[in-house]
């Protein structure tokens, strides 16, 4: 190893300047001349035939770098994918004019490189097959094989029930494909569990009260805030890239960070005020420094009287709202949510109470949420600097293809009416309506899975797996050997983003901007790209007409010209940022908005809600507390980790291989816990964990609860690095309470106690 | 000149983005890191404190390690930086035993490998890897005799210490507090 080796392969201009005379010939004979030309001669590489460009030993010490943006993380951030001078893929870099990353990616993007060479990969089709004895194997396929079968069964029961009997559940670039496939073919069941089991709840809370939902990234002005409030948001251990780079920066101006939560976070240690709340009552919080707003006239009396209706109801309703009420049953000091209250209505309206992500908890997370949104609403800061900008995106045409045949059903059917203001599908919806049920008139039967593991990414694994029984097809496309994989009766290895061309990365954002995501190289195994995949299915299925294209840059380029772009420019610069068109970044003065609700207003009181038969307003409800012995298992993310899906990544094991389960002292005495002792988890109802999970001793756990991070505790031991390390909180979280509004699946109503684990039974 | 660093404890969240950044940027073999974050955690439930921290060789002015290396692998380059030349490393690992700050690890293949301040960067005006990458700026790098350099002015703005300063090696990383 020498450090001067990877001189060649460094970023950007510089390294471009410091090659010497006779590299740019070298490229040049190939290309064609010049500077500029090492960059063409990226691009004109990659268009050849199969989507991906060709090895680089046809291309010497050449400064390579590849546009991409990253897949290890729904943030999507832009980057660069550099080669050592073997022409193996070395390092990625963010991409300076990239707003998600502004050329800094993070822990896990940088080492997304582990996806690409994690030698666990999924490497091959594979077709499940019943031996003599009975016995289930997988069989290595052929792809023409493998999709020859999903076509034939898929045809089968169109044939027989009906193409509303199939569904597909997706996370990541994968679903666009296979979702037009799905539409083609008669279906509609498109669910992505970063709806019912994430942010679905945010998003009908602010389009009941704003007109408008949130998406990703947040259009949260972190940058310019001066008061920042977490409810059990964690940013810095949950990576949201922008975000935590703007955290950083308000913290550099000083600006006001207020933490709830019942762990001391790494934002709570960020943090002026930490209010260390009793789980499962920040509503009470909320409620109460609602009242404390309205009622020391700390509102924005001219936002309040020109964009809202609803004020006077608001205020009635929460007329008993106090402080002290509320330090009852959060057991925070009524002083102090008087005066984090007061520290909000100093920054306003440059303050942010942050909506957070995943926020399916309770149960009532949706009007939670709506709290959240409310006093957003009070203190003026939705279209305000320093509280939430007005977010554009560019409009990019589909590529064009025939209309979509309307389904006979759809997963609602299955839902008798309720979750109405669901404004996507329910992963969880879908799941119930595959288990057969006389009252729902709709039972489906196959399932296609891309890019989610449901065994953890749904809570309750057992429901997960009875609905799985009851499917005649389920086709898995992944990059890894996950647990879902088990139980398919096709696996259909999906190449990594770095060996793969994508759709490209629309997203909103301060300024409307794009960027390419191109192969750096060809793909290892017998991989293939999501695309090409959906597309074989439907030339198999007579659908070949939706998927009208020879290669996957032909899209591109049809798009890019839609847009005033170029394919040859994207490789150039790997993202575009474009002028705004739809007016100014916030609010100005005597501008008229008509709010996307149904006055036309910001609903303080809630019409819609209203009219569903829930709530107008918010209201406390109280939650379950654990019975003695059992505490509130409460679960969050690591920086260095997306969910189970980087959890084998051998970059990222190398940072962190297991999680632990985190213990008061106090606790850790009552029950003679010891720092990294192997311990089992149970749950209210008796389940255990597969594997034991290592004590950690720490003051940052309140008594009553107990933390773990998401995603460990991997039973599929072809995860060579993951399997057996650390426990499952999926596995925990079979108590689920469903949010009537929406139908989110709130999962901290689960409570565990200890098992200390016999010693031949601890992992070494 | 004297390249020094300046890390932001109250900005850092602890990510390990410039432990993963620097095993890419230097072909670091898995299981092996030339940086690495310590949390310290401070007080009693409610009443806490963290320091996060990312630390890795701090190029003394003193340095131990330079002293003790029987083959003089082991040395200062311009600005002072500690470096060691790999194939006049012996791998006997008195460097490691002697540095204070255990930040030294002996590669497979045969030699000690450390932090260069990634050297190679920073001769053609970029900064090392882990300063680059940081998604919370909390890193600052350059010339402490540029009274104009980040980290200098940094430095003068900051309260700020070193780590085991009476070791007596005079480190040159620094850490705001």
């Amino acid at each position: 190893m020498n450090c001067l080796v990877n001189s060649s392969c460094n970023d950007q201009y510089s390294n471009l300047m410091s090659h010497n005379r006779r590299d740019f010939i070298k490229i040049g004979a190939i290309g064609s001349a010049g500077l500029l030309s090492a960059w063409k001669m990226a691009g004109a590489s990659g268009s050849l035939q199969g989507g991906a460009t060709p090895s680089q030993s046809s291309l010497p010490n050449a400064p390579f770098r590849t546009a991409t943006y990253c897949e290890v993380c729904f943030w999507k951030c832009a980057g660069w994918i550099y080669k050592n001078e073997e022409g193996k893929i070395q390092k990625i870099i963010g991409n300076d004019e990239d707003e998600n990353c502004n050329g800094r990616l993070c822990p896990r993007g940088t080492g997304g490189v582990g996806m690409y060479y994690d030698t666990d990969r999924l490497k091959t089709p594979l077709i499940r097959v019943t031996g003599a004895d009975g016995k289930q194997t997988f069989r290595e396929a052929s792809w023409d094989e493998a999709l020859d079968v999903v076509a034939e069964k898929l045809q089968k029961i169109k044939q027989e029930h009906g193409a509303e009997c199939t569904a597909l559940f997706t996370h990541g670039s994968g679903g666009h494909y296979f979702g037009n496939l799905l539409k083609a073919f008669g279906s509609g069941n498109i669910a992505a569990p970063s709806y019912a089991q994430c942010r679905g709840p945010r998003e009908v809370a602010f389009i009941a009260t704003f007109g408008a939902g949130l998406d990703s990234p947040e259009p949260t002005d972190i940058r310019d805030t001066r008061c920042l409030v977490l409810i059990g948001s964690h940013l810095g251990e949950n990576m949201h890239n922008g975000q935590v780079q703007e955290m950083s920066d308000a913290i550099d101006k000083g600006a006001t960070i207020i933490t709830v939560d019942p762990r001391f976070s790494t934002a709570a240690s960020k943090s002026k005020f930490w209010l260390p709340i009793k789980p499962a009552t920040d509503m009470a919080l909320l409620l109460a420094w609602i009242h404390e707003i309205i009622y020391n006239d700390w509102y924005d009396k001219k936002y309040v009287e020109k964009y809202t209706s609803g004020f006077e109801q608001l205020k009635e309703h929460v007329k008993n709202f106090t402080p002290e009420w509320a330090h009852g049953i959060t057991t925070i000091d009524p002083s102090v949510i008087t005066e984090t209250a007061r520290a909000m209505r100093d920054a306003s309206p440059a303050v942010i109470i942050h909506p957070g992500r995943h926020v399916t908890w309770y149960g009532d997370d949706t009007q939670r949420l709506r709290a959240v949104a409310i006093l957003n609403a009070l203190l003026g800061s939705w279209g305000r600097r320093g509280g939430f900008y007005l977010p554009e995106k560019i409009e990019v045409p589909e590529f064009p293809h025939p209309p979509f045949p309307k389904p006979a059903k759809t997963w609602r059917d299955a839902m008798g009416g309720k979750y109405a203001l669901a404004d996507l599908a329910l992963a969880s919806g879908v799941c119930d309506a595959t288990i057969p049920n006389p009252e729902m008139g709709c039972n489906i039967r196959a399932w296609i899975v891309n890019g989610t593991n449901l065994i953890m990414t749904l809570p309750d694994e057992k429901k997960t797996i009875e609905a799985i029984k009851n499917l005649d097809l389920m086709v898995v496309v992944d990059t890894m050997p996950m647990e879902i994989t088990g139980y398919a009766d096709v696996v259909l290895p999906e190449c990594t983003y770095l060996e793969r061309w994508d759709d490209l990365r629309v997203v909103h954002g301060r300024k409307p901007n794009i960027a390419l995501r191109m192969p750096a190289t060809e793909p290892l195994y017998d991989t293939k790209p999501a695309y090409w995949i959906a597309k074989k299915l439907a030339e198999k299925m007579g659908l070949g007409d939706y998927f009208k294209w020879d290669k996957f840059e032909d899209v591109l380029e049809w798009q890019l010209k839609q847009i005033g772009s170029s394919l040859d420019e994207m490789k150039r610069i790997g993202v575009k940022v474009f002028p705004r068109e739809s007016g100014p970044l916030y609010f100005e003065e005597d501008m008229p908005i008509e709010f996307g609700t149904n006055s036309g207003k910001i609903e303080l009181y809630s019409t819609v809600i209203a009219a569903e038969g829930f709530d107008a307003m918010p209201v406390y409800t109280e939650h379950m507390t654990p019975p003695p012995g059992f505490f509130h298992l409460n679960y969050g993310r690591a920086p260095m980790h997306t969910f189970g899906r980087t959890s084998n990544n051998p970059n990222l094991t190398d940072l962190m291989d297991e999680n632990t389960v985190w213990v008061n002292p106090k606790v850790a005495k009552e029950w003679s816990l010891k720092n990294g002792l192997a311990i089992y988890l149970e749950n209210q109802d008796g389940i255990v964990t597969d594997f034991p999970v290592k004590v950690r001793i720490t003051e940052r756990i309140r008594f009553d609860s107990v933390y773990i991070v998401h995603g460990f505790g991997h039973n599929n031991k072809k995860l060579t690095r993951a399997h057996g390390k650390g426990v499952s909180d999926s596995q925990l979280i079979s108590r689920v309470l469903i949010d009537p509004i929406m139908g989110g699946t709130g999962m901290r109503g689960n409570f565990v106690t200890f098992r200390i684990a016999k010693e031949s039974e601890v992992k070494s | 000149m004297r390249y020094a660093m300046a890390i932001d404890t109250k900005k850092c969240v602890g990510c390990s983005d410039c432990v993963v950044a620097c095993q890419t940027e230097n072909n670091v073999p898995i299981g092996y890191c030339r940086d690495w974050i310590v949390e310290v955690t401070d007080g009693t439930y409610p009443q806490l404190e963290i320091e996060l921290r990312s630390e890795r060789c701090n190029h003394c002015d003193n340095s131990p390690c330079v002293r003790c290396c029987p083959t003089g692998a082991s040395h200062y380059e311009k600005g002072g930086i500690v470096t060691v030349t790999h194939n006049k490393c012996i791998g006997c690992g008195a460097c490691i035993s002697s540095c204070p700050y255990d930040a030294r690890y002996s590669h497979p293949e045969g030699y000690v490998d450390k932090c260069t301040f990634c050297i190679h960067r920073i001769g053609k005006g970029l900064k090392p890897a882990c300063v680059a990458v940081c998604p919370t700026k909390c890193m600052y790098f350059g010339d402490l005799e540029d009274p104009n350099s980040e980290v200098s002015l940094v430095l003068k703005k900051r309260k700020h210490k070193t780590l085991i300063p009476e070791a007596g090696t005079k480190p040159q990383v620094y850490y705001l507090i």
